[in-house]
Formats: C-alpha cells, sequence, structure tokens
C-alpha cells in the first residue's frame, strides 16, 4: 500500500503501512532514500517514521522549480511516485550495527527487578535476554537522539509507569510495553529503567547530532561500573 | 542586557534539516514577523534576532545600531520616547531601550543591524532550551548577558548614516506584515483537513471548525492547547507514531485540540486533526489565555495562493527597500 496525504500546506505524508514490522520498516528505508538523492526540487528535509516518509517543501521553492501554483502537491506527488517506482532493495541486516554497552540494574536500572518479576525471570535473564536480542532503529524521535528501538522479546514487555518520573537521567534504557529505548537528555518518562549506557546519544557538536540513525541494527553488551566509568571518561 | 523580560530567547528561522535525528526545527514562533523585521534592519532572513513573550527585555547599547521590531503591542521606548515599531529604529551608542507589557498579543521579534551573533549549533542559531544548544548558551536571556552583533550589511550601514545625518529616529517608512498577503479575519486562522480527519466522527468535525475555541495556560513555544468541546473518534483507533507539522492541531485522548507550534517535537502519537494554513500560524503563537479561535476550513491550493501571495508582497516589499537604500 502506499497513500501521498498532506500534512498541511508544506509536508507530504508517504503512507507505507500501518503496523510496525520489520518488512514495512524495510519498506520505509527504501523509500526514503529513494526520495533523499538527488534532492527533490523544493523539498527541506525527509524524516522517516514506523510506517512513513514525511516530505517537507516550501512552496514557492517547489513553484521556482516548476510546479503549478494550483496544483504543487499533485506535481510533488507525481515525482515522487515515480522515484518510489523502483525503490533500491534493503536487505535484512544490511544496515551499520551499534553496540550499546550498559550498566544493567543497581542505581542504573531501578525498575530491573518490576520487569524481572512482570517476566518471571531472574534479573540476571532479563539482562540476558536484553542483551541477546537483535534491534533495529524504527525511528529517533520525542527527544533528540532518542531511538525507538523494535525487537524486544516479548517476554521482557512491561507496562510503562502510571505515574512518569519527575527526571530520567540522561543514557538510561528503558522498557515501555514491547519497546525499548534510550534516553539521551535529563527528562521526565513512564519507562522501566534497566540500565545505563555511559555514550552521549545526542552530540549536538557532530553532523549527524545522533549516535544511532534510523534503519541502524543494535545489540546491547552488558558492562560492569568499572567498564562504564572508563567508557564514560572516554564518550 | 539590563533585564531580561518573561522569557527572551536568541531565534532564527530553525533548524529544519535534523528531524530524522529528533532536534526540533524551532525557530522564531512567527518567522514571517522575524523576516520582516531582518529586512527593516537590513539583514537577510536568517539573521538571528530576539524573541520576547509577554514582558520584554530592557538592553543598553555600546554602538550606534540600527534596530526593528515587528509582532505584538508592546509598550517600548527609546531615550523616554516611544519606539516604533514596524520601521528602521536609529539607537545611539549609551541609549537604553525598553519592552515593557504586551498590550495585545504574546510574543515580539527585535531585529539588529547585523543580527545577533552567537554561533550557529547544526546550522542555526536558535534556542532550543531542551537540549542546551544554540542562542545564548541554549538558555533564555538574563540580566548581564551582552549580546555581540554581526556585522551589519552595506543596506543597514547606508540607512544608519542617513538617519544619523537627518537626525531622525526612525525611518519614515515602514513594513507591516499584516499588510503583507491577505490576512485572516480577526479572531480566526484558516485550516485544513489533516490525515486523521476521518477519524472524528461527524459532529466532531463540524464542531471543529464551529467551535469558538478558547486558548488555556497551558501553553508554550510547542504548542498552545484549546478548550471546548470534546472531539471524539468514530472508534479507539491505535495510532501509530508519526511525523507532525507546525500548524498540526492533534488531539489527545482527552478530545481537547492542540495546535502545534514551531519548537513541536518530529514526531507525535496522537490524531492529527486538522492543521493551520502556514501563513496564519503567527497568529497562534500571539494567544493568549482565555482568548478565542476559530477554524475557517479552506483548501490546501488556496493555503498555497496565501501563502505565495504573502511571500511575493514581501519580495515586493523588499525590492521597493534596496531600490530606496540604492
Amino acid at each position: 500500500m502506499m497513500q501521498i496525504i498532506p500534512l498541511g500546506d508544506t509536508a507530504l505524508l508517504v503512507e507505507l503501512g500501518d503496523t510496525i514490522d520489520e518488512p514495512t520498516h524495510r519498506r520505509v528505508q527504501a523509500v526514503w532514500q529513494a526520495l533523499a538523492a538527488p534532492p527533490l526540487p523544493g523539498v527541506i528535509e525527509l524524516v522517516p517514521a514506523y510506517t512513513s516518509v514525511t516530505i517537507f517543501y516550501e512552496p514557492l521553492q517547489a513553484v521556482n522549480a516548476g510546479a503549478p501554483e494550483s496544483g504543487i502537491v499533485e506535481w510533488l506527488g507525481a515525482i515522487a511516485r515515480e522515484r518510489i517506482k523502483n525503490p533500491p532493495k534493503i536487505e535484512k541486516n544490511k544496515g551499520r550495527t551499534v553496540e550499546i554497552p550498559v550498566c544493567y540494574g543497581g542505581e542504573f536500572g531501578p525498575d530491573i527487578n518490576l520487569v524481572a518479576r512482570q517476566s518471571k525471570f531472574s534479573a540476571e535473564e532479563v539482562i540476558k535476554r536484553h542483551c541477546k536480542a537483535d534491534y533495529t532503529v524504527y525511528l529517533i524521535g520525542f527527544a533528540p537522539g532518542f531511538p525507538y528501538l523494535g525487537g524486544l522479546p516479548k517476554e521482557l514487555a512491561t507496562p510503562r509507569h502510571p505515574k512518569p518520573r519527575m527526571m530520567v537521567p540522561p543514557g538510561s534504557v528503558g522498557i515501555a510495553g514491547i519497546q525499548t529505548g534510550i534516553y539521551p537528555l535529563a527528562t521526565p518518562g513512564g519507562w522501566n529503567l534497566i540500565g545505563r549506557t555511559p555514550l552521549r546519544l545526542f552530540r549536538p557538536a557532530e553532523d549527524p547530532p545522533a549516535l544511532l540513525h534510523a534503519g541502524d541494527r543494535v545489540k546491547f553488551r552488558a558492562v560492569s561500573r568499572e567498564e562504564f566509568d572508563q567508557l564514560e571518561v572516554r564518550s | 542586557m539590563l533585564k531580561p523580560g518573561l522569557l527572551t530567547t536568541v531565534q532564527d528561522l530553525g533548524r529544519p534539516g535534523y528531524q530524522q535525528y529528533g532536534v526540533v526545527v524551532g525557530g522564531a514562533l512567527d518567522a514571517f514577523s522575524a523576516r520582516v523585521a531582518n529586512l527593516l534592519a537590513g539583514n537577510d532572513d536568517s539573521a538571528a534576532v530576539l524573541e520576547m513573550a509577554q514582558t520584554g527585555p530592557e538592553l543598553f547599547f555600546e554602538d550606534d545600531t540600527l534596530i526593528a521590531w515587528c509582532g505584538a503591542d508592546f509598550v517600548a521606548q527609546v531615550g523616554g520616547q516611544p519606539l516604533p515599531r514596524e520601521r528602521a529604529v536609529r539607537v545611539a551608542a549609551g541609549e537604553t531601550i525598553s519592552f515593557g507589557l504586551a498590550r495585545s498579543g504574546l510574543r515580539a521579534w527585535l531585529a539588529f543591524a547585523g543580527g545577533v551573533d552567537v554561533p550557529l549549533v547544526l546550522g542555526s542559531r536558535s534556542t532550543y532550551r531542551r537540549a542546551g544548544i544554540g542562542g545564548n548558551k541554549g538558555r533564555s536571556l538574563a540580566a548581564g548577558d551582552i549580546l555581540k552583533l554581526g556585522e551589519k550589511s552595506v543596506r543597514s550601514a547606508t540607512l544608519l548614516a542617513s538617519l544619523a545625518t537627518t537626525r531622525q529616529r526612525a525611518s519614515t517608512w515602514s513594513v507591516r506584515p499584516k499588510f503583507l498577503g491577505r490576512i485572516a479575519p480577526p479572531g480566526r486562522v484558516r485550516a485544513m483537513r489533516g490525515p486523521e480527519w476521518h477519524w472524528f466522527t461527524p459532529e466532531a468535525q463540524q464542531a471543529f471548525f464551529s467551535t469558538s475555541w478558547r486558548a488555556t495556560k497551558d501553553a508554550d513555544r510547542m504548542g498552545v492547547r484549546l478548550d471546548g468541546p470534546a472531539l471524539a473518534l468514530v472508534q479507539p483507533h491505535e495510532m501509530i507514531s508519526s511525523c507532525v507539522n507546525t500548524g498540526v492541531v492533534q488531539v489527545p485522548a482527552g478530545g481537547q485540540p492542540i495546535v502545534l507550534l514551531p519548537s513541536r517535537q518530529s514526531v507525535g502519537g496522537y490524531p492529527r486533526l486538522a492543521a493551520v494554513a502556514a501563513v496564519d500560524i503567527g497568529h497562534c503563537s500571539q494567544l493568549r489565555p482565555g482568548e478565542h479561535l476559530q477554524f475557517q476550513e479552506i483548501t490546501l491550493a488556496a493555503a498555497h495562493e496565501l501563502y505565495l501571495a504573502r511571500e511575493r508582497d514581501l519580495n515586493r516589499a523588499r525590492s521597493g527597500l534596496s531600490r530606496m537604500a540604492g
């Protein structure tokens, strides 16, 4: 399925599915790549999400590039459709794989026993399973550099806290339902915190400014407090 | 900076291009007013300005400068005299300008010839407080802060010199944002249907465009929550997080719509009932708690027509001014 729907007068939503899963994600990645290069006329940026790619455009630039004034969206939509006809093939496990060191439990993971109780595993087993799984970055959003990761083993799914914490420290690794993610900044948040990474996810002095990008594969690796401290100094 | 006002920040046209990394676009909440202020001061559109809210700042000038401001009707003075809005104004070294309360509306944009010179972060000088980047050390301005200005354009310098020679405070001409393009009737903004329009009941769809919505105090640079009849969905729907746009009207579970402003997040998880036309987003940034707002339905083609008309009027004003300076 594909639908192109206006999102206000400066964006077009290219809808590619209605489920959060790996095939839809790969389709989003393929369409995103097809639209990205060469740049579409009048387009400012492309933003991928779970099931869609959004095209942000500037109407005057589109008209200057040849769009008819009363049919900017039809013109841009037709160009986008033509591009999407032959999207690149995105193969499974072909993206970058980023390893995220995590110090689990203790003060860094105050909710690990809650997740353990919920899943009827020991805390050690929760850590083992969280590290064993392969994750995919479906999208970055909510906060700069915040990855929404797919691939959490179903048995670790834990509902989010009914009352969010006032402040979640940066680097916290959390579980909310079947999602797992990492907080790049200190923010309020309701996810179950199971550990913390010393890596900085948001890097405003770098371009791109995020450690993780949509489409990346992620593996978690359990590290000791000593290794966490050493890595933190280096990062 | 003698007094910072309630919330004064450095802003430009925002930080587009990084939404895929979760970085908000942000920038001046009424980018058009900021652009007009820059035009008046002889700057490029993208020069950094100060955005003030509700109570403005007090600034002491160490050098002769050309300034201009647009937006809400603030009480504003320079050297004990009213500081005219929507004109190029000369401020001499040693003078102080002060902004008091906004008499109506909420926000204004103050441009300085040369622009506020703070480092570019991810291509923009806009303050992004949540991430602590951009603007003046990633935060709002405080008393004692010193703002450096960039180099004046030839047009700014020429204009400043001619005002000084004739001992004029301000240009005789003005550029008024509300006379550019076609503004909406008072209390109204034009809006289009959003991607999840059909998820809402016919009653909700009808109510959206017929209600006089009341702005709540639940408002910031990310958006304004409105109060009115609860807008219901035909049936419960699991919304998969997806992109939003500035001006999008999203409706959380309680049924009270939120109009998104430029510091919105890149993705949202609520149904997108409608979207305010780009030309009317500035109006939404001026709403005070308790003020009323009505949405008037237009087509996408009509929204583009309004957009193009306003851009062309701005271009005409720009060429008019450069002819005068030349």
